[in-house]
């Protein structure tokens, strides 16, 4: 394990992933040669359609590969200056990453205070726990009210706060999120999305993947797309808002029907030749 | 009157041992999804040790329960570790047949060490009281006694404790428990290390209740398994309530319907559990207070 001086450490990424591969059964590639960093304190999105390996790189990350048979069979996982891949996820939890989950994965038939409780479980620290647990109730005062009720009868979006609660309990120095906003009305979207600001104004780094990306283009600081398991392209989150294919493909503004990034860059190629085509014909009938 | 009210206590004596060993299936159903039909031998086994510690060794009852207790945990889970958790992922039945194996395998291993059938030297005393004509045995006052402790115990761990929450969170969603840095295989170790305790407990009020602790306690202890399936596999709740139900069942068969039914023949107390469990099935196949259906094998 590698010791790191402060001055060191304040320029060290809180996560840095390096040419990573994973694959499934041993066969099926999940992600290659995947390369990315959180820097410390800052939000960064990964975008991408189903399937090209969001998911899995979060499992990757919280050590959740081993239960859908997958494992890291190349490159390595960095958290603080220290590598985490391969590492059970009791352990990386204990090392300051927490999830929230996609589809929220509340447990349903315990309290708002149980579901908490379980994701304190790490935290040996009593009074540490107790003052996170008060902050979880100030910042969601709806599910604070009904702190002893069974959490599997309530909404959608109060699902999603137990969610996001339940990863806060563990005192988190990076917090992931699994697709927050997938299922939820636009008004519950935004207050998520303050949440994930308010969090992230606290200190706490995020790792966020959406497929919302106008949602999450407008809190990250950077952001990645993935294709195919693949990076296709990584930028500032104000050049990847700006970017017309990311535009066309992910932020619903452009000519539908393409479905990869590299189809949109083939796209913009043609349509570009086919103008400058135009121009130049335009200019030949001048002439 | 008396009668049945006699039947009754004798009744709910045995359910009360019978609603243990349920618990033992439970707790295992609910965090591995194994029906484990070890357990019976792990009862068997429990009041054995016991008696070692206690008549052989001549150790004090208590301490030597508490050994036993001690002994059938580190045993139990060291089964689950070199066995059954190569087993994970693996079909239903290949899990129940490895279960059987393993009882038949500690009915061998008894066999060769206690060859006889052995007494517990009446720990609990052979006093009994009477109460406007039922007569309560030391034994049955005991036995209902300790697994009312036993039940409360467990209760109080899985509502209160950090590992009792992080088990049942583990029950519900085992990935969602692994993503909060709960230890899986931590949670599947200590549900076979509470089945192996209360292994113990079930074994030696057994073997108080047919007066001898001998061979044949495995497969008593197996009565207990309608108790289960008609409580519901995955309810602590349901194995108590059903493990009461069968064994006053049982009792009243002994007292009512065999003295005046020649023709079904002796034994019929044990088939009546059995009867009832598939009338309550039928009508409701997830059991009394179980949620998931139980699986054909």
């Amino acid at each position: 394990m590698v010791e790191h001086a402060d001055d060191d450490a304040t320029t060290e990424p809180i996560l840095r992933v390096d040419d990573l591969e994973v694959r499934y059964q041993d066969v099926i590639v999940g992600l290659s040669g995947v390369s990315l960093e959180v820097a410390r304190g800052s939000i960064v999105a990964i975008l991408g359609a189903n399937g090209a390996g969001k998911t899995t790189l979060l499992r990757a990350v919280t050590g959740l590969l081993p239960v859908h048979r997958a494992k890291i069979t190349r490159g390595q996982i960095v958290l603080d200056g220290r590598r985490i891949d391969g590492q059970s996820s009791t352990a990386i939890v204990r090392a300051g990453i927490a999830q929230v989950m996609e589809g929220r994965r509340i447990f349903g038939e315990l309290t708002v205070d149980e579901n908490l409780r379980t994701g304190g479980f790490t935290v040996r620290d009593k009074a540490a726990t107790a003052a996170t647990h008060a902050k979880v109730m100030g910042w969601f005062p709806k599910i604070a009210e009904r702190r002893g009720q069974r959490a599997g009868f309530f909404s959608g979006g109060e699902q999603q706060m137990v969610a996001i609660g339940r990863a806060l309990m563990a005192q988190p120095r990076l917090l992931v999120l699994d697709e927050p906003s997938l299922g939820l009305a636009p008004m519950v979207v935004e207050q998520i999305r303050q949440i994930i600001v308010d969090i992230n104004a606290e200190g706490t780094s995020v790792l966020l993947v959406e497929q919302n990306a106008s949602m999450a283009l407008s809190i990250a600081h950077r952001a990645v797309v993935l294709e195919n398991g693949r990076v296709a392209r990584e930028g500032s989150a104000d050049e990847l808002r700006n970017d017309e294919k990311i535009k066309d493909l992910y932020l619903g503004m452009g000519t539908a029907g393409r479905r990869s990034y590299r189809d949109a860059r083939e796209h913009y190629k043609a349509t570009n030749a086919a103008a400058a085509a135009r121009a130049g014909a335009a200019q030949v009938g001048d002439a | 009157m008396d009668k049945f009210l006699n039947l009754l206590v004798a009744g709910t004596a045995l359910g009360s041992i019978y609603a243990l060993v349920a618990l033992g299936f439970v707790v295992v159903f609910k965090s591995t999804g194994t029906i484990n039909f070890a357990h019976g031998g792990f009862v068997l086994l429990g009041a054995y040790l016991t008696y070692n510690y206690s008549v052989t060794w001549d150790l004090p009852f208590i301490v030597a329960m508490l050994m036993a207790m001690a002994t059938m945990a580190i045993l139990a889970v060291i089964l689950e570790r070199l066995v059954l958790r190569k087993l994970v992922g693996q079909p239903a039945f290949t899990v129940i047949m490895v279960t059987l194996g393993l009882l038949i395998l500690i009915q061998q291993v008894q066999q060769s060490i206690w060859s006889t059938e052995v007494l517990l030297d009446d720990p609990w005393g052979t006093d009994q009281w009477e109460l406007g004509g039922v007569v309560i045995t030391q034994v049955r006052f005991f036995t209902v006694l300790f697994a009312a402790i036993v039940v409360l115990g467990f209760f109080l761990f899985f509502r209160f404790s950090a590992w009792g929450v992080a088990m049942r969170a583990a029950a519900i969603d085992q990935e969602a428990a692994l993503a909060q840095g709960i230890s899986v295989a931590r949670v599947f170790a200590i549900s076979w290390a509470i089945a192996g305790v209360v292994a113990v407990v079930a074994g030696v009020m057994l073997g108080a209740d047919s007066a001898s602790v001998n061979s044949t306690l495995s497969f008593s202890a197996l009565r207990a398994f309608p108790a289960m399936i008609l409580g519901g596999l995955d309810s602590p709740l349901g194995a108590i309530v059903g493990g009461v139900v069968i064994g006053v069942t049982e009792v009243m068969t002994t007292g009512y319907i065999e003295p005046n039914a020649e023709w079904l023949g002796q034994g019929f107390h044990s088939v009546m559990p059995f009867v009832v469990m598939i009338a309550i099935l039928v009508l409701k196949p997830t059991g009394l207070f179980g949620s998931r259906a139980v699986e054909r094998v």
